[in-house]
């Protein structure tokens, strides 16, 4: 057993490493338990990862790549001391003090808790679509969109990271075609404009994919128009589904007040869960805003909470240096 | 790059893979790939500690497609494991550690 810390932050995409940065200069030593290589967005870095170009980050005046961006906040963390560990967590007793957390066999101990495991994304649910991804479904546009040079493809939602799919998908593809259940986008007027104005993007409204076609690669998908009901074939070798997140909670389960749909609690204007010294931040306990800046701004929100939590405790053995003033 | 892990392209895959008497875990990646990156530094554990056991590959899908597509690589990373020439064993995806020396078991 290892020795009780001030904080482990679990997660590390905006709002983790946010976190990890100011609870790193209050001289709390994090342990970012940071995720394990995956190629869906639960990942060290989070759904960044899965992105290129960045527009809407503050302070980058011509964008930034999304991995870029996640390992300048990783680097500047550790900077002030933050340490991680390349594993995902298992198993977690937040039931009592100090706070439990297990990979495998490996338990950490620690004073209190920032949960900051984010979401990942919806797949369709349709039989088969595990067994495909790699042969033509794909859980990740910028790794696989390379591969469907010339090819038509089709991209399941209608909000921003669907576009954004779509939209990057025309670099390779000869046609994307834009499969949404409703009659209208939740998308950003921005990136509408963009969609509509791209001659290789062409849209199925009110339509949802009902099968995919193809023995050992898609061949095709069979949709169904819900007003109609009529069903047809679109004749696609790749598809890319962007249709909404899951929060990754599965591990606090029982441990942390959730919502129905999984998402964490928290309280009022902080990032208090139910379990005094346990914290969540980014898009984990968010499914309304959902974006890199809101996420790093709740994980900031949650190192604070978090410090003012263990100051008030008494038993933070380390000096703080930095007062909320200079922040 | 660790010193042990090959680099592959297409004019050198056929004669590297079918003169190797030990296993080969060839890595299909690319610059672009963020998940790939992300198993770069696994793959170069691992290629340490089997050392002698397994030996690992990497073949950059860019510079090397003739490669990617006879295989039919369409996802990245895809890490394909040839035994005497051929292909045993196709892992698709990002992995961690524990995971990928779990299903390279049965070879090591």
């Amino acid at each position: 057993m290892s020795a009780v810390r001030d904080v482990i932050i679990i997660g590390s995409g905006p709002a983790g490493l946010t976190a990890a940065i100011y609870t790193a200069r209050a001289n709390l030593h994090p342990l970012v338990i940071e995720g394990e290589p995956s190629s869906t967005s639960d990942q060290p870095g989070g759904q960044l990862m899965l992105t290129t170009e960045v527009e809407n980050y503050p302070g980058f005046v011509d964008g930034i790549m999304g991995p870029e961006l996640m390992a300048s906040f990783r680097g500047q963390a550790a900077r002030f001391g933050a340490e991680y560990l390349t594993e995902k967590v298992t198993r977690v007793d937040f039931s009592q003090r100090p706070f439990k957390v297990w990979v495998r066999d490996d338990e950490y101990q620690a004073r209190s808790i920032i949960v900051s495991t984010g979401a990942r994304s919806l797949m369709l649910g349709l039989p088969r679509e595990t067994e495909l991804v790699g042969y033509g479904v794909s859980t990740c546009a910028t790794c696989d969109g390379f591969f469907f040079r010339g090819h038509d493809i089709a991209v399941v939602g209608g909000g921003d990271s669907a576009l954004e799919e779509a939209l990057f998908l025309t670099k390779f593809a000869a046609k994307v075609t834009i499969v949404h259940r409703r009659g209208e986008l939740r998308a950003s007027k921005i990136m509408q404009e963009r969609a509509f104005k791209n001659d290789k993007i062409e849209f199925l409204w009110d339509t949802v994919v009902t099968e995919l076609l193809g023995e050992t690669k898609l061949e095709g998908v069979r949709v169904r128009n819900l007003d109609t009901a009529e069903e047809s074939q679109l004749p696609v070798t790749g598809l890319f589904v962007a249709i909404g997140h899951v929060p990754n909670t599965d591990v606090f389960k029982g441990q942390l007040d959730m919502e129905d749909n999984g998402y964490l609690i928290t309280l009022g204007k902080s990032s208090r869960t139910n379990v005094p010294g346990v914290f969540a931040c980014g898009d984990v306990q968010d499914h309304t805003y959902r974006q890199a800046i809101t996420a790093a701004g709740s994980g900031c929100m949650a190192a604070i909470d978090a410090e003012r939590w263990l100051e008030s405790l008494g038993e933070t053995e380390n000096e703080i240096v930095e007062t909320p003033r200079n922040w | 790059m660790a010193a042990n892990i090959a680099t592959l392209t297409d004019t050198t895959f056929d004669e590297e893979i079918k003169g190797s008497d030990q296993p080969v875990l060839v890595d299909f990646w690319a610059e672009w790939c963020g998940p790939c990156k992300m198993i770069a530094p696994v793959l170069e554990e691992i290629a340490e500690e089997q050392d002698g056991k397994l030996r690992i590959a990497k073949l950059n899908v860019d510079e090397s497609l003739e490669i990617a597509r006879r295989f039919e690589v369409m996802s990245i990373p895809t890490l394909i494991l040839f035994k005497d020439g051929e292909p045993q064993l196709r892992l698709i995806g990002a992995k961690g550690k524990g995971q990928l020396l779990q299903e390279l078991q049965a070879f090591l």
